[in-house]
């Protein structure tokens, strides 16, 4: 497994431990912005190995848990017209909607179908040209290329029966509005390296300098994430709060240029409706009129008013870093992965199941301490 | 039992055409047809010549011990495997897991209409040669046709009888503090093999599903007078699911490790591409069982002489202090609580 065997190894961790406990003089609070990094330190235990002078918090990166109440609900309601298709990924089909969610849907005869890349979901609109295909595009800037591809391959190949369910997100504004709450005790980012590699971190640039706060780039793997810590630590040591990339493997400054010339090509920037947050300004893609053609949410006009999210789900203080899941007082009890009241506990990014499947058991590791 | 291999399509040629009519299950001529032609070839034995509505079975001394199990795997054919094959290991591991010898098996065919008479007679021929294999004999059936988009192609229940010897009891209740847990090999395979198929997913290593019996090993351990306390095959759910539940029915806790457990380079591949966690992923080859840590080389040794145990290994060890939790010990050294999986596993988003 070239490329993860040695970011687990256990000598590579010992050394990074040792140094982030020579280096850690006071406390700090971090933030990893990505679910999947949330994920990868509560299955690895690494919160056990840090010093306990260090804190993380969640944020905003789990793609599922940020999307609005009422798209799920219109996603249910689209997934439930006997003329569609609805595609999505896993992991949107046991996000609880006002009622239901799609698993319902597809329990109750619902045509919802599990696709790995929104071109599978192309591909159906092509052998299906008596069936309306929607895909359900939800997502950071790592999807949305491929969503903008689908999209642009349907409009040149002429597929009148696809369209996409948009919901997508960027995630520098909602670093700013996370920074801009008074609550806020964020001092560092460990900012998502999948994103990254996408928009490369060039625009990351102005936002630490504006937010005043070290952004680290960060990968996914046990050994990305302790030297992202130690990376945003050691600025934090020394005053500074300057943008750097841990994850040089993947990042560029400039990011995927392809990728982003498809992802602007088909999508424009918009407000945004961050689920438990609210409007972000300029935190959102839609299509551009040039392929509203394929704007599932015209295509198929709901009638049903938005309702207000009364399941007691905290998923806005939680992904906005000022709660922790073992703060809510639902978490265990009322809420758990079989009858989830909100998207963080049934994600498999979402914070919330992070702490409710790896249950960690706080420094039962001393070994790398001793080297302190 | 007369089985050719290769399986003998040839001499279906006229046949090959065919598919599954409602006829076929309105119990008159063409049932009999269906019987005679495509089914009972493939599973003849002295039981099925006598035609009765019941079989008459002679045991061993000893205790019965019954079980039964359906089987509705799309696609009905994947790397490593089939529906048929499956049918029969799946029910005679169950009687494996209880330490018994399985004898008998039933089989209850669910036909959907349309579904090709080859492919009927493919899957019959590998639950034909997988009883030989395994020494169980099919000893009566039923066949039942459903309409056209009421079923996938053709599902299976197999129920099954077998002898226990003078044993004592292999259940979770009998799991002691001090147990070693051994697996039998590495995890995954099935699950994913079946999933790639099922999605068309390409990886460059081919993943074969470990489909296979386990009673050679069980029977190999309790003739060498191993003290078994427990067994579970993993199927669903994965090997973090059996753990819980033995740790949930016996009270006990279960510490395991992490580096111990092996997963194979398309498995881990495959499960990081989709975001799966091998712990969770379906097997239908592997199993752990509890025994006393004296015992444990022995047990090894009997177990690494088996072609379908060959891997096995010490995963973990049972203790009365932790609670009825399973523990799992990375790497690093960090712990965390491995848990029931609350649906099926879903493929992330990125």
């Amino acid at each position: 497994m070239k490329y993860l065997n040695e970011y687990r190894g256990r000598e590579g961790i010992r050394k990074i431990v040792a140094e982030l406990h020579r280096t850690t003089t006071r406390a700090w609070t971090l933030m990893e912005v990505c679910g999947g990094q949330t994920h990868a330190i509560a299955k690895y235990g690494l919160q056990q190995l840090l010093p306990p002078e260090i804190e993380l918090l969640h944020g905003p990166g789990c793609p599922v848990c940020v999307t609005s109440l009422d798209i799920i609900d219109q996603a249910i309601a689209i997934a439930s017209r006997p003329d569609v298709i609805f595609c999505s990924f896993g992991d949107m089909l046991r996000v609880p909607g006002t009622d239901r969610d799609l698993l319902a849907v597809k329990a109750a005869g619902g045509d919802v179908r599990t696709v790995y890349s929104p071109m599978n979901a192309l591909e159906l609109a092509r052998t299906h040209p008596d069936r309306q295909v929607v895909f359900f595009a939800i997502g950071f800037e790592t999807t949305a290329p491929a969503n903008a591809m689908a999209v642009y391959q349907a409009h040149r190949q002429d597929v009148t029966n696809f369209s996409l369910l948009v919901s997508q997100f960027l995630v520098p504004p909602a670093i700013d509005t996370i920074c801009a709450d008074a609550d806020s005790r964020v001092q560092g980012f460990l900012a998502a390296g999948h994103v990254c590699a996408i928009t490369g971190f060039e625009e990351y640039l102005p936002l630490a300098n504006k937010i005043r706060r070290p952004i680290v780039v960060t990968g996914f793997e046990p050994l990305d994430i302790l030297e992202g810590v130690l990376m945003c630590v050691r600025q934090l040591e020394q005053g500074k709060y300057e943008v750097q990339n841990q994850y040089a493997r993947a990042v560029s400054s400039e990011g995927n240029i392809p990728a982003r010339e498809m992802l602007q090509r088909v999508f424009e920037i918009s407000t945004q409706s961050w689920r438990g947050v609210g409007n972000i300004r300029s935190s959102g893609l839609l299509l551009r009129q040039e392929f509203a053609a394929f704007d599932a949410g015209q295509r198929f006009p709901m009638d049903f008013q938005v309702r207000e999210d009364t399941s007691g789900c905290i998923s806005g203080r939680i992904m906005q870093g000022l709660s922790k899941p073992d703060d809510c007082p639902h978490f265990g009890n009322k809420c758990r992965p079989q009858s989830p009241l909100g998207a963080p506990m049934v994600s498999t990014e979402g914070p919330c199941a992070a702490y409710y499947r790896y249950g960690t058991r706080p420094h039962h590791n001393q070994e790398p301490r001793h080297e302190h | 039992m007369n089985i050719e291999c290769p399986l003998p399509l040839d001499q279906l040629a006229t046949e090959s055409d065919e598919v599954i009519r409602l006829g076929h299950g309105s119990g008159g001529e063409l049932t009999q047809r269906l019987l005679r032609d495509f089914i009972f070839p493939y599973i003849d034995n002295y039981w099925i010549q006598q035609g009765h509505d019941s079989a008459k079975l002679p045991v061993d001394n000893g205790s019965l011990v019954f079980t039964t199990d359906s089987f509705v795997v799309s696609p009905l054919f994947f790397p490593g495997g089939d529906i048929g094959k499956l049918a029969v290991y799946g029910t005679v591991n169950d009687l494996a897991m209880s330490g018994a010898r399985p004898k008998y098996l039933s089989c209850g065919l669910i036909l959907e209409e349309g579904l090709p008479i080859k492919t009927l007679v493919r899957i019959m021929y590998s639950m034909g040669t997988a009883a030989a294999e395994v020494g169980v004999q099919l000893v009566t059936g039923d066949t039942k046709v459903v309409e056209r988009g009421k079923g996938d192609g053709i599902y299976i229940n197999t129920s099954g009888i077998g002898v226990l010897g003078a044993t004592r009891e292999i259940c979770p209740q009998q799991i002691v503090a001090s147990d070693v847990v051994i697996l039998s090999g590495d995890i995954g395979r099935h699950g994913m093999a079946v999933m790639a198929q099922r999605e068309g997913l390409e990886f460059e290593s081919p993943l074969l599903s470990d489909c296979a019996p386990l009673c050679d090993p069980v029977a190999a351990l309790l003739a060498a007078g191993i003290e078994v306390h427990c067994l579970r095959d993993l199927t669903r759910g994965g090997l973090a699911t059996a753990l819980v539940e033995l740790a949930e029915s016996s009270g006990m806790g279960i510490q395991v490790e992490e580096g111990c457990i092996p997963v194979s380079e398309p498995v881990q591949g495959a499960c990081e591409l989709l975001g799966l966690d091998p712990m969770y992923v379906a097997n239908e080859g592997r199993f752990i069982l509890f025994v006393p840590a004296q015992q444990q080389q022995q047990a090894l040794e009997i177990l690494t002489a088996i072609p379908v145990s060959i891997d096995s290994r010490v995963i973990g060890r049972v203790s009365s202090l932790a609670g009825a939790e399973v523990t799992l010990q990375n790497s690093l050294g960090c712990e965390r609580l491995l848990y029931r999986l609350p649906g099926e596993q879903l493929p992330r988003i990125c």
